[in-house]
């Protein structure tokens, strides 16, 4: 079957519906997800497909959302929550943190919890400190879930399948501000992307730049930038902090010994320190320059526009990094 | 829907001894918020501000709240749909105005918050948070302060009724019932979140059913009803200052707008419920009555229109004369520096 120009939002819809039909057990619940069809229109139409049994609308409480996940889960269902924002997530976090990731191990494998938190991620949108976090990383400092960040159409639909069909929890983080972004999908409905794979966004031969959500769009920009300038950047799109699968960027490190990392979060205690150190233990003897970072300024983010964009990463902040280092 | 209190055409002025003077206040803070509000809606259509989340409708119980408070010595907790309370605090149009611009000077935040967090230590506002709910448990720590420091202030926090279906609501309010807190939390049920109707959010017909299970007061009181908000908030913040504990207040009413100017309500309910809740406008109904006791006549609505009017449309040019905040705004210190006094 031909690969179709999609964006993430569709690719979203078609995985989750095509899961739901695959599998009985696969349900959705969150706020807004019914009537309302999501607050980014991923399940809109769902509620009458497959009527309010798998599509329930819930009430305003993030913890029930998330806990009551893992509770179905471990009793037997494949629940996909959704968590309206990551912001939210923070009232969640003792039923994601505590429990999903730490069931299976705590218990000695007894239970498996086959679930998905989708939610959606980033700033840029005036939306103010408590409403704009990118916290990612946060959830992929505990072992015992993944977390999936996908950056394009693609990669959302083969992510998201590939996480509801896997019996482990699953974090899965969409941007809030790259839903109608589009690309080829496979229409296939056994399409599925391995889990913990990192993928090559773009070859070169001069920098290696490693990202993944809202990092991957500002780094294919400074790429393009960075080509009239003659600097050929390759850009491994990370796709999941955990698994984290940094091969593709040894790989990448020995032919360029020169690394940029970009990410929306917050600069320290990030992805950005995590590669930093994995590369100066794995791969010090190719190292040219030192590993830098790129990301969101160490304070809460503003609402006023200007500011608020200040203080966020950019094409331009990267090729500024990247000139620092070749 | 299940509502115990029928929300009426009459103003129910039972026990409220207000002079005309005042009466005609509260009416002038309701049209001043509207007005406010409407505007921004227009400002947010015409592409000029980001986002708006909208007060209308809601102006009964907020103004008779806030009336009911000793404003500038009481605590407000507010949420984002309480622009006509946080008006009737002390906030003007005009700070509104900076704020949904996002300007250089904005009062509450330095324009680093978004707009309808109202919050101001002058005016004894206290913080806003996006994640709704958290401002309970929060509204209980500043009432418990008050107890503990000896004094006889009253913390008043508001939410929407969907918010109640967040455990900070109830461990806020268990808290508040044990300690026997000077609180008073209004739910202003409007029987909407977002898309999702109260019967999907709570199984009990009233949110303030739940009061018991705190040991503390209940009341329901219509919210449209400018003047029974006033009462009944006057009576529990009465209570709360006397020693007496917290209160949990249900004000019925309605948005008769969008949730947000990002939301599209016709996707969940019917023209004909919104324009039955339009009948039913607290300021509509506050207008009638004033006018049935010769308060009011055309002239005097037109003057105030005009009042308003003009001092929205100074709030807005001044707004979008004012200048953006500097680039070093984005990195105000976190912490506070060890040689800065208050
Ligand atoms: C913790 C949290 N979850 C979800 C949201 C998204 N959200 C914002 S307003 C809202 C609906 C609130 O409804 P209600 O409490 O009834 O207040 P209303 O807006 O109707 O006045 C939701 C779900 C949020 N802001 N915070
Ligand atoms: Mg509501």
């Amino acid at each position: 079957m031909a690969d179709r120009p999609i964006t993430i939002r569709e690719a979203l819809s078609a995985a989750l519906r095509e899961e739901m039909q695959r599998d009985e057990r696969v349900f959705i619940m969150g706020e807004e997800v019914g009537v309302w069809g999501g607050t980014y229109a991923v399940t809109r139409g769902f509620l009458d497909e497959f009527g309010a049994k798998r599509v329930r609308d819930t009430p305003i409480a993030e913890m029930v959302i998330a806990g009551s996940a893992v509770g179905a889960a471990m009793a037997g269902l494949r629940p996909v929550a959704e968590l309206m924002t990551i912001n939210f997530a923070f009232l969640a976090l003792d039923a994601i943190v505590n429990h999903m990731a730490k069931v299976r191990y705590m218990f000695n494998g007894q239970f498996t919890v086959p679930m998905v938190i989708r939610t959606t991620t980033g700033g840029g949108k005036q939306l103010g400190a408590t409403h704009s976090h990118a916290p990612e990383v946060l959830f992929a400092h505990f072992p015992g879930m993944y977390v999936a960040v996908p950056g394009t159409a693609y990669d959302a639909k083969g992510m998201l399948k590939a996480s509801i069909r896997d019996d482990n929890p699953v974090l899965f983080v969409e941007h809030s501000t790259m839903l109608q972004r589009r690309s080829p999908v496979p229409d296939d409905p056994d399409f599925v992307l391995p889990i913990g794979k990192s993928d090559i966004k773009r070859e070169g031969d001069d920098v290696t730049i490693v990202t993944f959500g809202k990092g991957l769009e500002w780094s294919m920009a400074a790429a393009e930038q960075l080509e009239k300038d003659g600097i050929e950047a390759e850009i491994v799109d990370l796709r999941w902090l955990r698994p984290l699968d940094l091969e593709p960027v040894f790989e990448s490190f020995k032919k360029t010994n020169r690394c940029v990392v970009v990410e929306e979060s917050l600069p320290m205690f990030s992805v950005g320190a995590e590669v930093a150190a994995q590369l100066q233990n794995e791969m010090f003897d190719y190292m040219d320059a030192p590993v830098k970072r790129v990301a969101a300024m160490d304070n809460p983010l503003p609402y006023s526009r200007e500011i608020e964009l200040m203080a966020l990463p950019d094409a331009q902040k990267i090729v500024a990094a990247v000139k620092e280092v070749v | 829907m299940a509502t115990d209190v029928q929300i009426a055409h009459q103003i129910d002025d039972t026990g409220v001894d207000l002079d005309a003077k005042l009466l005609l206040e509260l009416y002038w803070q309701m049209v001043r918020a509207r007005r406010t509000d409407e505007r921004t809606w227009v400002l947010h259509r015409q592409g000029k501000i980001a986002f708006h989340i909208s007060g209308i409708g809601h102006e009964g119980i907020q103004i008779g709240a806030a009336y009911a408070m000793r404003r500038g010595y009481d605590y407000a907790q507010l949420y984002y749909r309480d622009l006509a309370f946080a008006m009737a605090m002390g906030y003007t149009p005009h700070d509104f105005m900076l704020s949904i611009f996002g300007k250089a000077g904005e009062p509450t935040s330095g324009a680093r918050q978004m707009p309808s967090h109202f919050s101001s230590r002058a005016l004894g506002m206290l913080s806003s948070s996006s994640p709704v709910a958290t401002q309970v448990p929060q509204a209980a720590g500043a009432a418990l302060a008050c107890k503990l420091r000896g004094e006889d202030r009253v913390t008043v926090v508001t939410l929407g009724e969907g918010s109640t279906s967040e455990g900070d609501f109830y461990e806020g309010l268990n808290w508040a019932g044990v300690h026997k807190l000077p609180l008073v939390c209004i739910v202003q049920n409007n029987i909407y979140a977002i898309s999702v109707p109260v019967h999907l959010q709570m199984a009990v017909p009233n949110v303030a059913d739940r009061a018991p299970m705190f040991g503390i007061a209940g009341a329901i009181v219509d919210g449209n009803d400018v003047l029974a908000s006033y009462r009944v908030m006057s009576e529990a913040i009465q209570r709360a200052r006397e020693g007496g504990g917290a209160t949990l207040v249900e004000a019925k009413t309605y948005r008769p707008v969008p949730h947000s100017s990002d939301d599209d309500d016709r996707t969940y309910r019917t023209r004909d419920e919104v324009e039955t809740w339009k009948q039913r406008d607290p300021i509509l109904r506050f207008q009638a009555y004033l006018r049935e006791r010769g308060l009011l006549d055309d002239e005097a609505i037109d003057e105030i229109e005009q009042r308003v009017r003009q001092e929205v449309d100074e709030a807005q040019a001044a707004a979008e004369a004012a200048p953006y905040p500097p680039a070093e705004d984005a990195l105000y210190p976190l912490f506070k520096p060890l040689d800065e006094t208050d």
